[in-house]
């Protein structure tokens, strides 16, 4: 090649070689926040600590996690995240024998699974007090749970009238109410009518159920009658507005089809406000029709009982303040949160200062009552409280948490969340006298931020620090699906039995003898009185005739903290496990004739294996 | 000015010499190569999607990252805000572009016989022309893209124009948009092509001296 042709190959080379590597420069390979990479050392090495328990230590404390369609709540620590404890609820856990006893087995009724979502710790005054936890199911039923034992002790419903229980299970500040609301309107009473004539002749419900002050037994006490919208979430008013109760809607457009759509052309949905105490009044002085046969209230005869805040834009939570001030809404489809002041609205009801109604019930007048639009985030979910006035609300669209101030409205931190939060726990995060300390994120997805276990992957729940101005994230656990919603309670207010005192069994068929168990029949029914002890079964065998109702109770007359027993019957399949101080019956029909083992089933001694014995069918 | 013209269609008429031919070669070699990869490429980053959602644009199609996933992902999010579906029935550049670029490197060995610098000029032209007009087009593309929003979408955002290069943050995403190799590909033809101008200029003026020093 001649020298004066050499520039213009080179040219050429140099052109295609900067272009390449401008190319290569350009091209993205992680958004900018990965790039800057992850937190310093110190950082990592403070989160150990604050979330470090060490072995023998306690947690400062429970966490209580839905388990969505599990049917299960789970029992958590916090700081530690550490999986304690499932209390089986609304499906079978053959774990602790639930729902394979007589009595749990009776309560699940014909149904092996239920919905959980809203966890409501038991309240006095507006605190926790460490007595039950009631929790809803979307199947319009309520359970409640003891806290001393920590096992459910009723399933009311499903109640008539009120059809997808998902605006539950919230309880009022001195537990006088659990409540529930529908999220899918149907005609009521129930009956078939074409989803063409859904604007009209379908209902929502609200419902109140009463709960028992002693013994924490619940019992429907009346319902009001809604327009067809969803009612989503609530939050019982505490001080300044104890004694109402506010559920968040959407569709209100009254559509049905493809409601991603069509319920979401409206700019501004509703928060129904209820005067529960105003119900109560109702009721007493008659103004109710018995449908199906529950007191309801139809609130476009009675006035004064319900009033709609207009909240934009598909509100999904609603959150009470803790000095029962403010009501804060989150428009799930937008950019907002949207605070309402209680006073605002007490005086615009007073004023009749109404922009419209719904089916005869008032919609008060939007500008008038809100005190502000916080720019939070896209996607704003569900809002908890700290101290010092600080509200923390969860952005499902943005994966974050933002952190303001009631009163200014200042937005003054975000911290990311992994990935696409729902709802969220602060430690007392929704009584009137919030701890700070933690909050806890439950994330819908995780995304692979775990050893991979396939494609149902677990969901994720983040522990933050809230103690200082920025939010700090401590720890990622994976939960178990699906947690909803989740309470956060001081340790120190659950005071938990640890075996069941002999004394309190007045079970009619335990015996605390080994020499009292044995067989009795009556006609084709037997029953077997046993005697669950270290490390024998008593009896050690018993026989019956094919066709027999038999029923086995098993009486665990241990005392010693963690002392189960099981009773598990091979090919029949029975399992149940009893506690100590604990008496349990199942019982069924011996159809198959031979011979089966049965033994103890949760491991409690060096003799364990030989915990057994043999039922002969004749 | 007479004289200009006269020294302008001379050059025009000029013969190539084997090495800008041969340069004019590797430019339609080039420019079929461009079928093969990406011209440009938007990766949107978002906290739920840490490994982001890619989407390739070839002449002839669009290309979702993650085995074609991610292109039925932005879809399913797009359809939040009422975006239309990025399908590539939407894209009639999908059928002229690899058409004209298949004419262009036809057009280029066409040069390479004639060996004329008005054959050369005349492929820098039009491919010039052509890269223009395909920018404008996919720019304006993306610009009704994020302007047909659906009214009756679930969630309303204001009208928007998508990243033609660059970065830009939209909702939760971080969006970039920048050129692939196809694009490079492109660049390194016009490269290819101005080179063989520039050489055949230099050559013909070294000849010209020539004749005007005898």
């Amino acid at each position: 090649m001649s020298p004066r042709r050499r520039p213009f190959v080179w040219a050429s080379v140099i052109a295609l070689v900067t272009i390449a590597v401008l190319g290569s420069y350009c091209a993205p390979s992680a958004p900018e926040r990965r790039q800057a990479g992850a937190g310093a050392t110190s950082d990592i090495a403070q989160a150990a600590l604050a979330t470090y328990v060490p072995p023998g230590d306690l947690d400062q404390y429970y966490m209580f996690a839905s388990g969505g369609h599990s049917g299960n709540v789970y029992v958590y620590g916090i700081p530690s995240m550490r999986h304690i404890s499932t209390i089986p609820v609304f499906a079978p856990y053959p774990a602790t024998g639930y729902g394979f006893d007589d009595e749990s087995k009776a309560m699940l009724g014909e149904f092996t699974w239920g919905d959980v979502h809203h966890p409501s710790l038991s309240e006095t005054n507006g605190e926790y007090d460490g007595r039950w936890l009631f929790v809803n199911e979307m199947n319009g039923r309520l359970a409640r749970i003891d806290l001393r034992d920590f096992k459910t002790k009723q399933i009311l419903g499903p109640i008539p009238n009120l059809h997808g229980n998902h605006a539950s299970a919230f309880v009022t500040p001195n537990t006088e109410y659990s409540m529930m609301a529908s999220r899918f309107s149907r005609p009521v009473p129930q009956r078939p009518v074409s989803v063409d004539r859904y604007a009209t002749d379908y209902k929502g419900i609200v419902a109140g159920v009463k709960i028992d002050p002693k013994t924490g037994e619940m019992s429907l006490a009346w319902q009001i009658l809604m327009p067809p919208f969803d009612y989503d979430l609530g939050d019982a008013g505490k001080l300044a507005s104890d004694g109402w109760m506010f559920f968040s809607s959407y569709n209100t457009e009254r559509a049905t089809g493809k409601l991603e759509i069509t319920a979401s052309q409206r700019d501004r949905d509703y928060i129904a406000a209820v005067d529960w105490r105003a119900a109560e009044k109702a009721i007493e002085a008659g103004q109710f029709t018995v449908i199906d046969g529950v007191r309801v209230i139809d609130p476009a005869k009675v006035p004064g009982i319900v009033y709609l805040l207009p909240c934009g834009k598909s509100p999904h939570g609603v959150d009470v303040s803790p000095d029962g001030k403010y009501i804060v809404g989150s428009g799930k489809l937008q950019g907002v949160t949207t605070v309402f002041n209680w006073e605002k609205v007490q005086t615009a009801i007073r004023n009749k200062d109404f922009s419209g109604d719904e089916d005869g019930i008032p919609v008060l007048t939007y500008e008038n009552i809100k005190d502000a639009e916080v720019p939070v985030g896209l996607g704003p979910l569900h809002t908890q409280f700290g101290t010092d006035g600080f509200a923390y609300t969860s952005l499902f669209v943005d994966s974050a948490i933002a952190k303001w101030k009631l009163g200014t409205w200042e937005v003054v931190d975000k911290v990311p969340m992994s990935y696409s939060i729902g709802h969220l726990a602060a430690a007392e995060g929704d009584t009137v006298s919030p701890d700070g300390n933690y909050l806890v994120g439950l994330n819908k997805l995780s995304h692979g931020r775990h050893l991979s276990v396939g494609p149902s992957q677990p969901e994720s729940s983040q522990l933050v620090d809230i103690t200082e101005e920025k939010m700090k994230l401590l720890y990622d656990a994976f939960t178990e699906p699906e947690p909803h919603y989740a309470q956060i309670i001081k340790a120190d207010k659950i005071k938990a039995i640890e075996v069941y005192p002999r004394e309190e069994n007045k079970h009619p068929l335990a015996v605390w003898d080994v020499n009292e168990a044995g067989v009795t029949r009556n006609g084709k029914k037997v029953t077997v009185k046993m005697v669950a002890v270290r490390s024998t079964l008593t009896p050690a065998s018993f026989e019956v005739n094919a066709g027999d109702e038999v029923t086995v109770a098993v009486t665990n007359i241990e005392q010693t903290t963690d002392e189960l027993h099981g009773f598990g019957l091979l090919d029949y399949n029975i399992n149940i496990v009893v506690d100590p101080g604990e008496t349990k019956t199942v019982t069924f029909t011996a159809r198959k004739s031979g011979v089966f083992a049965y033994y103890c089933t949760n491991f409690c001694s060096a003799l364990h294996q030989e915990m057994q014995g043999y039922m002969v069918v004749r | 000015m007479k004289a200009f013209l006269e020294r302008t269609n001379r050059f025009l008429d000029q013969g190539l010499d084997v090495g800008p031919r041969l340069l004019m070669l590797a430019a339609a070699a080039l420019l079929v190569l461009t079928y093969f990869v990406p011209l440009w490429n938007l990766t949107m980053f978002a906290p739920q999607y840490p490994n982001g959602l890619r989407l390739d644009i070839y002449s002839y199609t669009l290309a979702g990252g993650n085995g074609g996933q991610d292109i039925v992902e932005i879809n399913v999010l797009n359809h939040y805000i009422g975006m239309r579906d990025l399908v590539n029935e939407n894209f009639t550049e999908f059928q002229w572009m690899p058409f004209a670029i298949g004419a262009i490197a036809l057009l280029v060995v066409r040069a390479v016989v004639h060996g004329t610098v008005a054959s050369l000029l005349d492929v820098l032209v039009i491919f010039g022309y052509f890269g223009a007009f395909s920018l404008w087009s996919f720019g304006y593309k993306l610009y009704r893209y994020g302007h047909d929003l659906a009214p009756t979408a679930a969630v309303k955002v204001d009208p928007f124009m998508p990243p033609l290069f660059g970065y830009q943050k939209i909702a939760n995403f971080e969006v970039y948009s920048y050129p692939q190799s196809g694009t490079y590909l492109m660049v390194g033809v016009v490269a290819l092509l101005g080179a063989a101008f520039l050489w055949a200029w230099w050559s013909g003026r070294a000849a010209r001296a020539g004749e005007g020093a005898s």
